[in-house]
């Protein structure tokens, strides 16, 4: 320590500092964990059997069982879940391929072959999406009910559809507008043609943000409840719809809540996190990189 | 019919056959441009323009859906009830109440979780998946999480957590009960803290480093740096991470629904506008109020397209 005149005072701010960094490693990994507290208490819950479950204090070390899932897939003689689930996979994934369809041309109009006027195109498309969407719902309602129509998943699948167009039109057009110009007329030059440039050189480039347009769209279509809630009654229930059977308490039931809660929030969880990256851009209706 | 489908022919081939034959050619490429677009844009203005166009229609009508016979033109009626009910006062106060807290907290626990994360540390891609996990619940499974497993008040993990640090005789509030807006505030806080993190930690990351070694060499300190480069750059992603969360959370309707249901004060727009139409039936009413809620979102809407019509222009220019 005393060899040295002037390395006492540096090593000391050095190590000050570390213990400052060190520091915030530990609050930030403190506010994380307290973050991720309630889903982790909710997977631990889903396991334990009801009894342990509706404990107070709470019981950490309570033997695990499978019962609250084996509960939810309807083994007690309750609804079988898999219809509804099988009606959110319909109108989640039929609507992001409509979403698909739609707003893959609609982003080459937007920006590899511009239409005039692109940014206004563009702008409209974000102001439908700050419509809230209580606004035109009695309207669709009615609409509904008198063609016969209510209790159909197709009709979720339009209006999942008018629900995700305009961010997918935004995301792919930021996208598609990544693709060099030069790289495009290079191929056109040597012969190809539209749907070869499309295939072999837009494509290729766009591949990632498209998988995780469609990701997004998935998710939110998946979430949607309010919709499916007034157009959707017994054969068209949604995932989202059949959790809200849960409001109401039913005596011993937090296994059986915590359960379905994951089973069907567990697709969103998996796109998410595919769609990491992307999410914010998503989220931000394209405006954030 | 015919003589107007014949009239144009003639007249093309009367002109001057050159510019004419060139300008229907600009007209036919111009809509091969267009043509891509077409399905889109039409299916955007028919599925969610024309129900609005409706709404606005009846929202000029007295019209009970129990009394379909009854219905007739009652002029801006709907409006003066809407605007002088007791209870639909409440909910724009609602509103605007849940909307603000849970933005302006999210937004300021985000900022804070977003500055921590834009370090390096052991573990950093594992903490951001963590923090991000909230926002990937469903909305509906999320509300269900706060309302029986965290704020139940005989065995919700809540209680059970004061009952285990402070023992028996801890208090055992009724969360929901009695503290029923900020319980929904809670919980939507917790899922939309995520989404402002995520924005601004985007900020964050397309600062330049050079400019922030630059003024540590100056002499800047930690606070300087922040408050005189950080927060300028992240303005405009506070605005963005602003509007955009008031625009999701003013439409809210899983939280209330789920967590309270609506009662002890917590009804907001949103789910009175569908408590109107769906329970009572009365469907000019709840299209006025419909048309209200329009109007409080287009004006946050229009600051919102401004922020981002300013993001996106640097973002063409770049």
């Amino acid at each position: 320590m005393s060899a040295t005149a002037t390395a006492p005072d540096g090593a000391a701010r050095a190590r000050s500092a570390r213990t400052r960094q060190g520091l915030l490693s530990l609050v930030t990994w403190a506010l994380s964990l307290a973050f991720f507290l309630p889903i982790a208490w909710m997977v631990l819950t889903s396991f334990h059997s009801e009894s342990d479950a509706a404990t107070n204090p709470p019981s950490l070390a309570a033997s695990l069982t499978l019962d609250g899932y084996r509960d939810f897939f309807g083994a007690d003689g309750g609804a079988s879940p898999w219809p509804s689930l099988l009606n959110s996979l319909v109108a989640s994934g039929g609507s992001t391929l409509l979403v698909l369809v739609l707003a893959l041309p609609a982003a080459y109009a937007l920006s590899i072959r511009r239409v005039e006027k692109w940014t206004d195109v563009l702008f409209f498309f974000l102001s439908t999406k700050m419509l809230p969407v209580v606004a035109g719902l009695l309207p669709v309602y009615l609409f509904a009910r008198d063609a016969g129509l209510l209790d159909n998943i197709w009709v979720l699948v339009l209006l999942y559809t008018s629900m995700n167009l305009p961010i997918a039109v935004w995301m792919m057009q930021s996208f598609l507008a990544e693709v060099p110009v030069a790289v495009i007329e290079a191929a056109q030059i040597d012969g190809a043609r539209l749907p070869t440039v499309l295939s072999r050189v837009v494509a290729p480039i766009a591949a990632p943000g498209i998988a995780a347009t469609s990701l997004i769209c998935f998710i939110f279509s998946w979430n949607e409840m309010l919709f499916a809630r007034v157009l959707t009654g017994v054969t068209a229930q949604t995932a989202p719809v059949m959790l809200t059977t849960f409001i109401t308490s039913q005596g011993l039931f937090l296994a059986k809540v915590c359960a379905a809660s994951l089973m069907i929030s567990l697709p969103v969880l998996a796109a998410g996190f595919a769609a990491q990256d992307k999410l914010v851009q998503g989220l931000s209706l394209g405006a954030v990189k | 019919m015919s003589a107007l489908t014949n009239t144009p022919a003639p007249a093309a081939v009367a002109g001057p056959p050159a510019p004419e034959a060139s300008a229907r050619q600009r007209r036919l490429r111009a809509w091969a441009t267009r043509a891509p677009l077409l399905p889109a844009l039409i299916f955007m203005i028919v599925i969610t323009q024309l129900p609005f166009v409706a709404t606005v229609f009846i929202s000029f009508m007295d019209w009970n859906a129990l009394y379909p016979d009854a219905r007739h033109f009652a002029g801006f009626e709907n409006y003066r009830e809407v605007l002088s009910d007791e209870a639909l006062r409440r909910s724009v106060l609602t509103t605007v109440l849940l909307t603000v807290t849970v933005v302006l907290v999210s937004l300021v626990l985000g900022l804070v979780l977003a500055l921590l994360l834009n370090r390096r540390f052991p573990g950093r891609g594992l903490a951001r998946t963590l923090l991000i996990a909230p926002f990937l619940l469903v909305p509906v499974a999320a509300a269900l999480l706060w309302k029986h497993v965290l704020f139940n008040p005989e065995y919700g993990l809540l209680n059970g957590l004061l009952n285990w640090v402070f023992g028996d005789g801890a208090a055992q509030p009724q969360w929901v009960t009695d503290h029923p807006l900020p319980a929904v505030e809670a919980a939507l806080i917790w899922q939309w803290t995520p989404f402002m993190m995520l924005i601004l930690l985007a900020g964050l990351q397309s600062m330049s480093a050079e400019q922030i070694e630059a003024a540590r060499i100056d002499g800047a300190g930690n606070w300087q740096i922040f408050r005189h480069l950080t927060l300028p750059h992240l303005r405009r992603y506070l605005e963005l991470g602003t509007l955009l969360g008031s625009v999701y959370i003013v439409q809210n309707f899983d939280a209330v629904f789920t967590i309270t249901s609506g009662g002890l004060d917590t009804a907001n727009l949103p789910y009175t506008v569908y408590q109107t139409f769906y329970q009572a039936h009365e469907n000019g009413l709840a299209s006025a109020a419909g048309v209200l809620v329009v109007i409080g979102s287009l004006i946050l809407a229009t600051f919102a397209l401004r922020v981002v019509s300013s993001l996106f222009r640097e973002e063409v220019a770049r």
